[in-house]
């Protein structure tokens, strides 16, 4: 079985029409719950629940102490190369943007490691557009293993693979991947991703289980909220990290809630989700999957971002860049703009006056 | 009333709370926790140990007197703790080792088989062993036989304060295991340490509850004291429980008169 199998018995009309009807007292029922289940994540992502986020960021504070601690895992992006065969229309790594296209090479990556780590990061993850030709499984090998000598531990965030070529991945110390579905509903998928391999809506779908099949120790997902009804996406999304960590408990499952942000050409967002929307995705989210990390990425404005510390979020980027080779040179052509660009000392200060002790090494290459 | 020592791995320990490093706010704390704790044991996650930090390396911030004891947290079979522990040690980090090896995300379960296996191989190797474990008596028996230097059950599942709903099974373990059994994980309160103490328990492991607690340094004093009372009772004899109330003054007295 596979999790397209799951969403079709969540056909999105219905979805949209019990999140819709719940009423302020069925709020109240679920809110007065010890533990909730997928039913009641209807209630809590309604439009009647945005009248109780107070009331859901207390619980959500409590369970990420108690699940967490006062703890903030960092890390940052490493962009590897922005060669895209891809059409997606949001994307500023688009195949026809005028961009200048280009990918490092391990002298210059090791350049790009070295500054990084300086900063204290520990953990990495290395992004790509989608190349096979450009920016092969091979390619992405050998930087793993530079990178594991700054690093120690590495995520992966690249084009969907096949099982087999994560297994190489991971064996060569990939511990992590992210792969976000960008929208869950198939119709809008179709109209965003007009051509290219990622018109392929299942084989993405899939790609998640691909990751927890090849022995990756953590998994990412997540839908670019903004392109479609933001309330059926959170709902999807939570639904899929639900499926995924009862089929593969070993896995570590996070999940991710990117806001869309302005790039490179024109895009207008669909569905803009507000801040108050996003904090409710947010809280939602945690009191359903106590377990599951959840993070935040400098797309996020810096004065947003620190007011999120507490309420479920387990893992922020820190001092990301988005260019390729941006780290040692700014060229300002990144895939999308960054709206918190303070330093890795900047956050690791501000989260010590949250009461948050930030964590640059949760993991370590074995 | 005679001399209570505890003996692990050839050590004697003098405090019976053993105490966690994560959930933190700040590494600073720890030193903090450590004394009004009066702890001496005190576990760190591997995964977290990053030696190259100046700042963040939370070695530094454990007194030199404590008993380091390395977990295998992200551990998820055997062959990763063990290669977790071997890793602790090369860091420096002593030969104590509490195995860790939890597969099941969602509830945090330990795998005892897989924790059986890396105990077996991790003793031999000259590690003093602490299993954490879902309380069983047979799989405790093996861990012994295995050569582990103490068997930890849990209290209640990792992280939910929710005290020591295990207590019949850990009383079994109690009766029937000639080894320090430590009760690990799931204690909330200092009430329910004391409770674990009281029921034979060698000493009890203690992070979520002093890390969540509004005031980390006034907790962990406070579980000192409620572990110190629970092995005093436990030592004293705690009187029988019986379903009726019992007159200080016997009914049947004037018989003796």
């Amino acid at each position: 079985m596979s999790f397209y199998d799951v969403l079709q018995k969540y056909e999105k009309n219905t979805v949209w029409e019990r999140i819709q009807n719940v009423t302020k007292k069925e709020v109240e029922r679920v809110l007065s719950k010890e533990s909730f289940s997928i039913d009641d994540y209807f209630a809590l992502i309604s439009p009647a629940a945005s009248g109780y986020l107070e009331e859901m960021a207390r619980k959500a504070h409590r369970i990420t102490l108690q699940h967490f601690g006062r703890v903030m895992v960092l890390y940052a992006p490493l962009y590897l190369s922005n060669y895209c065969v891809n059409n997606c229309l949001y994307c500023g790594f688009n195949v026809h943007n005028e961009l200048d296209r280009r990918k490092l090479t391990m002298e210059e990556l090791k350049i790009e490691a070295k500054a990084i780590s300086q900063k204290g990061i520990r953990h990495i993850l290395i992004l790509t557009g989608e190349s096979r030709k450009h920016s092969s499984v091979d390619y992405i090998k050998d930087c793993v293993r530079v990178m594991s000598e700054y690093f120690t531990s590495i995520s992966i965030e690249v084009y969907p693979l096949k099982e087999e070529e994560y297994r190489l991945l991971v064996n060569s110390g990939v511990d992590g991947l992210t792969i976000y579905q960008e929208v869950y509903d198939e119709d809008v998928y179709k109209i965003m991703h007009p051509s290219g391999p990622k018109k392929d809506y299942r084989y993405r779908l899939d790609t998640p289980e691909r990751g927890c099949r090849s022995g990756m120790r953590s998994v990412g997902i997540g839908a670019l909220m903004g392109l479609a009804n933001w309330r059926t996406e959170a709902f999807y999304t939570v639904l899929h990290a639900y499926y995924l960590t009862n089929k593969y408990p070993d896995v570590e499952i996070s999940i991710s809630i990117p806001r869309m942000r302005p790039h490179t050409g024109n895009f207008e967002v669909p569905s803009p989700v507000s801040d108050r929307d996003f904090v409710q995705i947010l809280l939602a989210a945690r009191l359903l999957l106590r377990h599951v990390g959840i993070t935040v990425s400098t797309r996020e404005r810096s004065s947003f971002r620190d007011n999120l510390v507490g309420l479920g979020v387990t893992r922020m980027s820190a001092g990301s860049v988005t260019e390729v080779g941006g780290y040692n040179e700014k060229r300002g052509d990144g895939q999308f703009e960054i709206s918190d660009d303070r330093s890795v000392e900047d956050i690791r200060q501000m989260l010590y006056s949250k009461g948050f002790q930030p964590v640059f090494k949760d993991w370590q290459y074995i | 009333m005679t001399e209570d020592a505890l003996i692990i791995g050839g050590t004697q320990i003098k405090s019976r709370l053993f105490i966690g490093t994560g959930k933190y706010s700040s590494n600073s704390l720890i030193p903090k926790i450590v004394e009004s704790s009066g702890a001496q044991v005190v576990t760190v996650a591997v995964r977290r140990v990053d030696l190259d930090s100046k700042n963040e390396n939370m070695l530094n911030f454990i007194p030199e007197e404590c008993i380091l004891m390395p977990n295998t947290s992200g551990a998820r079979n055997a062959q990763e703790a063990v290669r977790i522990a071997r890793l602790a040690k090369a860091m420096g980090c002593g030969n104590w080792v509490k195995i860790e090896v939890i597969s099941d995300t969602k509830y945090l379960l330990p795998d005892n088989y897989e924790t059986l296996k890396a105990t077996e191989i991790l003793a031999k190797e000259g590690f003093v062993v602490l299993p954490y474990m879902s309380p069983d008596l047979m799989m405790a028996k093996r861990m012994r036989d295995a050569g582990a230097a103490a068997v930890m059950p849990l209290g209640a599942p990792i992280g939910t304060n929710k005290g020591l709903k295990t207590k019949e099974l850990v009383k079994i373990m109690i009766d029937e295991i000639d080894l320090p059994i430590v009760v690990d994980a799931g204690i909330g309160k200092p009430s329910e340490a004391a409770e674990a103490m009281e029921l034979g328990a060698a000493a009890v492991l203690v992070n979520t509850a002093i890390a969540s607690a509004g005031d980390e340094v006034s907790m962990a004093e406070a579980f000192s004291l409620a572990v110190k009372a629970g092995r005093m009772a436990y030592l004293a004899g705690t009187g029988a429980v019986k379903d009726f109330a019992e007159a200080s003054s016997p009914l049947t007295g004037f018989l003796n008169a």
